[in-house]
């Protein structure tokens, strides 16, 4: 079988735009069909979710606690043989309902490249530099604000394969427990003002440029600390609320 | 954009292809101790819209216990003993998952079982939720199944191997695509 000539940038930007220009305004849920992003073409659903109103088990979150995570995982950088490479960073914020009410006691995980923009993943075959220091894997339990903490290094941007000299931008993955078992949710939080966003189709399967925004971290001077470490703030909405769960919000 | 008083939720992103050693995790798939009275297995294998193995998806499971329960336990991660009715597996390079377990009691009388299950892949821009129903009783009377076209019940309801194991394939796309479930509220 011949390979198929990949696609250029300019025509994953091109598919990019045309599917922005068709889509309706105030679509801010993230696009399961979104061809630009090539693995998604036979990975998405083709027919409509049902809708369902959650029973039992589907009101009831996974519960984790202090017999799950020690609070060392939250600092990515430590390391017994040494400090990781690269610009040493803290990231924080609030896991929140759509009501804004907190989530507490809640798992948060984290995973991301160093700062070469590599993985420790087996399958990455990006040329730049392992760390022997950096593992990159970290979780957290949020505090009763719904508040999590990491100290890590800044990933770095990456080459992949969906297109000729795509480049992800630089990113951190997190992955988030709510109240109910329906608030799941794994995202990425991008960093601010990153020349690969408009070029990048998984940031880009969100139409919606507002949408977008909310998972782009703040830089922020009162969480970078003297002589240590830069601070960024990113706080994180799940979808519905606690207790509440039919209210009359049925609409959308 | 919502209405009054609602934050607007952060969007979801794809799990991507590099999340094995940060997600799964030793007692993942074995929310109670293999070899343990009652323990059956749940296994099967994700499907693409062309019909190959899935080799980079993560399943979650959400249950309740032989007595309907459902446990509000800490320790998924570090089980220690304790049945908290929540698990995680990756799938292997053939797209297979498989996690060792007890079978869920109906939560109410007359109700069926199932388990919660939400997916995740490289190439799946969201997490998608669905269902994994267990054979048997109370599937004629679900609300769930009853609103589903009958050629279509079928991909939310597991098989039963002659060893009692449940055996339930997932399709992300085409021919018998399972069916995946929206929440109202959580659009």
């Amino acid at each position: 079988m011949w390979p198929m000539t990949p696609a250029t940038q300019r025509s994953i930007s091109d598919e990019i735009a045309q599917l922005h220009a068709a889509a309706q305004p105030g679509e801010t849920r993230t696009r399961l069909d979104f061809a630009p992003y090539r693995s998604s073409v036979l990975r998405h659903p083709t027919k409509a979710p049902l809708t369902v109103d959650p029973e039992e088990v589907e009101l009831a979150a996974p519960v984790f606690g202090q017999s799950d995570v020690d609070p060392t995982e939250a600092d990515l950088t430590l390391h017994p043989q040494g400090e990781p490479i690269g610009e040493r960073m803290v990231v924080t914020g609030r896991v929140l309902d759509a009501d804004g009410r907190p989530v507490r006691g809640q798992l948060v995980e984290i995973w991301q490249a160093n700062a070469a923009g590599r993985y420790v993943h087996k399958g990455d075959q990006h040329p730049a530099p392992l760390d022997p220091h950096f593992h990159g894997a970290g979780r957290c339990l949020t505090d009763g604000e719904g508040r999590y903490r990491f100290t890590t290094i800044k990933p770095g941007p990456y080459p992949w394969r969906n297109h000729d000299n795509a480049w992800r931008p630089a990113h951190i993955h997190f992955s988030l427990f709510g109240h109910e078992f329906t608030q799941r949710l794994v995202t990425q939080m991008y960093f601010p003002g990153d020349p690969l966003f408009p070029l990048d189709p998984i940031f880009q399967s969100i139409t919606d440029e507002q949408a977008r925004q909310r998972l782009i971290a703040t830089y922020d001077h009162d969480v970078t600390t003297h002589e240590w470490a830069t601070g960024y703030s990113w706080d994180i909405v799940l979808t519905g609320s606690h207790a509440t769960p039919m209210e009359e919000d049925t609409d959308a | 954009m919502r209405e009054h008083g609602r934050s607007a939720p952060t969007p979801g992103q794809t799990v991507g292809p590099f999340f094995h050693y940060a997600l799964p995790y030793d007692d993942g798939p074995r929310l109670a101790p293999a070899g343990a009275p009652d323990t059956i297995r749940l296994h099967g294998t994700v499907y693409d819209g062309a019909g190959a193995p899935v080799p980079d998806a993560l399943l979650e499971v959400r249950q309740a216990d032989t007595s309907g329960r459902v446990p509000a336990t800490e320790g998924s991660l570090r089980r220690d003993g304790r049945f908290t009715g929540w698990g995680r597996a990756a799938t292997d390079r053939a797209g297979r998952y498989a996690f060792t377990t007890v079978e869920p009691a109906p939560v109410r009388d007359g109700a069926a079982a199932y388990f919660a299950v939400t997916v995740f892949a490289r190439g799946l821009l969201d997490r998608v939720f669905t269902r994994i129903y267990v054979p048997g009783r109370g599937l004629e009377d679900d609300p769930l199944l009853g609103a589903l076209p009958a050629d279509r019940r079928g991909t939310l309801i597991a098989m039963r191997d002659s060893d009692g194991a449940l055996h339930h394939d997932i399709r992300l796309q085409g021919e018998g695509e399972t069916v995946f479930l929206a929440f109202p509220g959580h659009e």
